[in-house]
C-alpha cells in the first residue's frame, strides 16, 4: 500500500487571464506541493492552446468566500435600490443620448 | 410603471436561484434551480443521491480519460512520422488533462482524488469498456480518433448543459480540445485510404474490430439502463443511451462512405420512415463480459496504471521534500 503525498499537497484554485484587457477567469482547480510547482502545472494543465497571457494560483484555504446559506440576507443591502439602476428613471423617448 | 412594480421586479431579478428562505426549503430550492435549467454549485444543497450519482459518474469519465491514454501511448514511439508522433503526443497530453479537468470537479463534491486513483487501480472503480481493446495497428489510431472520440464526442455535448456546474465547465473544455482528436484521426485514415491497398486493407480491417465496441460506449440499452430516468430528471444526463447512439450511427454513416470503408453491419441500412438508420443487434455478452473485467486488455491496462502510479511515487516524495526545504528556508529571518 503506497502512500501519496499529494493527498497531503494543498489545493490551488487557478485563474487565467485569457488576454490582455480582460480579467482573470477561474478555469479550475489543482495539487501541486509549493506555489512554484502549481504555476508549473497549470500552465501544462489549463493552457496548452495559448488560452492564456497571464496565470494566477491561488491555495484554496487562502480564499474566504461568502456562504450560500445567507445569500439572501447578505446580497439584501442591494435588493431594495433600485435607484441604482438607470431603468429607475423615467424620462421622455425624444431626449436623445440619454 | 410604478416604483412599486419596479421595486418588485428588480428585486426579484438580483435573486435568480435564491437560498433557502422561510419559505423555501432547500429541496425546494435545488429542484426548482434543476427545473428551470439553472446550475448547481459547490456550496449548495444538494440530495446525497444526486451528489453519489455525480461521483460515480465524474470518476468512471475521469478515469476512462486516464486509461484511455494507454491503447494511442501504445503507438507514440511506432508512429511512422515527426508529424504523426508529435500530434498522437499532444492527444494522449490532452486526454491527461482531460481526466485532470474531471477530478478536479470531483473534488467540488467533497472527494479526493487520491482515493479515486486508488479505487481505480484496485478495481473497484469501472472505466469505459472501450478501452479493453488492443490496439494492433498504425490504422488503429486512426479509427480510434475518428470512432471512440467521435462517440464520445456525441456523450459529452449535451454533458456540458448538465445540472451540476463545475462538472458543465469541465465538459466545455473538454468538447474544445476533442475535435482536433476526431479530425486528426480522420486526415490519418483519408492519408492510408490514398495509400496502397495494404493501407487500405489495414484501415478496414481497424474499422471491423472498432465499430461495435464504439457503439457500446453508449452502454446498455435504455431498457436494461435503470439509474437513466432518475439521472435525467436530476439533469445530470441530458438523453438516453439508445438516442445518443442513435445518434452517432447517423452521423457516422455518411463519414464512413466518404472514406470508402465499410461499417461490418449487414443490418446497417436508412429507414425513410424514422428518418435514420436502422442497425444491427449488440452483442451484449461481449459488453456485460468486458465491464465485468474479462475483455482483451483490462488486467494489463490496470497493471500499468498501478505501475505506472507506484513508479511515480519517488517523483512525489522528491517534489514534496524540495516544497519542504524551500519552505523552511523561507521562514528564516531575513539577515
Ligand atoms: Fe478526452
Ligand atoms: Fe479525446
Amino acid at each position: 500500500m503506497s502512500t501519496t503525498p499529494d493527498a497531503t499537497w494543498p489545493l490551488y484554485e487557478v485563474f487565467v487571464r485569457g488576454k490582455r484587457g480582460l480579467n482573470h477567469v477561474h478555469v479550475g482547480s489543482l495539487h501541486a506541493p509549493d506555489d512554484r510547482m502549481a504555476l508549473h502545472n497549470a500552465r501544462n494543465l489549463y493552457t496548452r492552446r495559448n488560452e492564456g497571457v497571464s496565470i494566477w494560483v491561488v491555495r484554496a484555504d487562502a480564499i474566504t468566500a461568502s456562504s450560500p446559506d445567507e445569500k439572501d440576507p447578505f446580497f439584501a443591502p442591494a435588493g431594495d435600490k433600485v435607484y441604482r439602476h438607470p431603468t429607475f428613471y423615467s424620462i421622455p423617448d425624444d431626449v436623445p443620448h440619454l | 410603471m410604478t416604483v412599486s412594480d419596479e421595486t418588485t421586479r428588480l428585486a426579484t431579478a438580483s435573486t435568480p436561484d435564491g437560498a433557502p428562505t422561510p419559505e423555501r426549503g432547500p429541496e425546494e430550492v435545488f429542484e426548482a434551480t434543476v427545473a428551470a435549467e439553472g446550475r448547481i454549485e459547490p456550496r449548495d444543497w444538494m440530495p446525497e443521491g444526486y451528489r453519489k450519482t455525480l461521483v460515480r459518474q465524474i470518476a468512471q469519465h475521469a478515469h476512462s480519460e486516464i486509461i484511455g491514454m494507454q491503447p494511442e501511448g501504445n503507438w507514440i514511439l511506432r508512429a511512422p512520422s515527426l508529424r504523426r508522433k508529435a500530434i498522437l503526443l499532444a492527444k494522449v497530453q490532452d486526454e491527461a488533462g482531460h481526466g485532470l479537468y474531471l477530478y478536479s470537479a470531483t473534488e467540488t463534491l467533497g472527494v479526493d482524488r487520491t482515493e479515486l486513483t486508488e479505487k481505480l487501480i484496485d478495481s473497484r472503480q469501472k472505466y469505459s469498456s472501450i478501452f479493453n481493446y488492443p490496439t494492433l495497428t498504425f490504422a488503429d489510431i486512426g479509427v480510434i480518433g475518428w470512432l471512440v472520440d467521435g462517440a464520445a464526442i456525441c456523450n459529452q455535448v449535451p454533458l456540458c448543459r448538465s445540472s451540476y456546474g463545475p462538472y458543465a465547465r469541465a465538459m466545455v473544455r473538454i468538447c474544445k480540445e476533442e475535435s482536433f482528436h476526431q479530425r486528426q484521426g480522420f486526415e490519418l485514415l483519408m492519408t492510408l485510404m490514398a495509400g496502397t491497398d495494404a493501407q487500405r486493407a489495414m484501415v478496414q480491417d481497424a474499422v471491423d474490430r472498432w465499430w461495435w465496441p464504439s457503439l457500446m460506449m453508449f452502454g446498455p440499452a435504455d431498457g436494461d439502463s435503470p439509474n437513466t430516468q432518475q439521472s435525467m430528471a436530476w439533469r445530470i444526463k441530458r438523453h438516453t443511451n439508445d438516442e445518443l447512439r442513435q445518434r452517432f450511427v447517423d452521423m457516422t454513416v455518411p463519414q464512413a462512405a466518404a472514406l470508402g470503408v465499410t461499417l461490418p453491419d449487414p443490418a446497417l441500412a436508412w429507414n425513410d420512415e424514422r428518418q435514420a438508420h436502422d442497425f444491427g443487434e449488440i452483442d451484449w455478452a461481449e459488453f456485460t463480459a468486458v465491464v465485468k473485467g474479462a475483455g482483451p486488455c483490462n488486467a494489463q491496462r490496470i497493471a500499468h496504471r498501478r505501475a505506472a502510479h507506484e513508479n511515480g511515487q519517488w517523483v512525489r516524495d522528491a517534489a514534496s521534500a524540495y516544497a519542504a526545504k524551500h519552505a523552511d528556508r523561507s521562514e528564516e529571518p531575513a539577515a
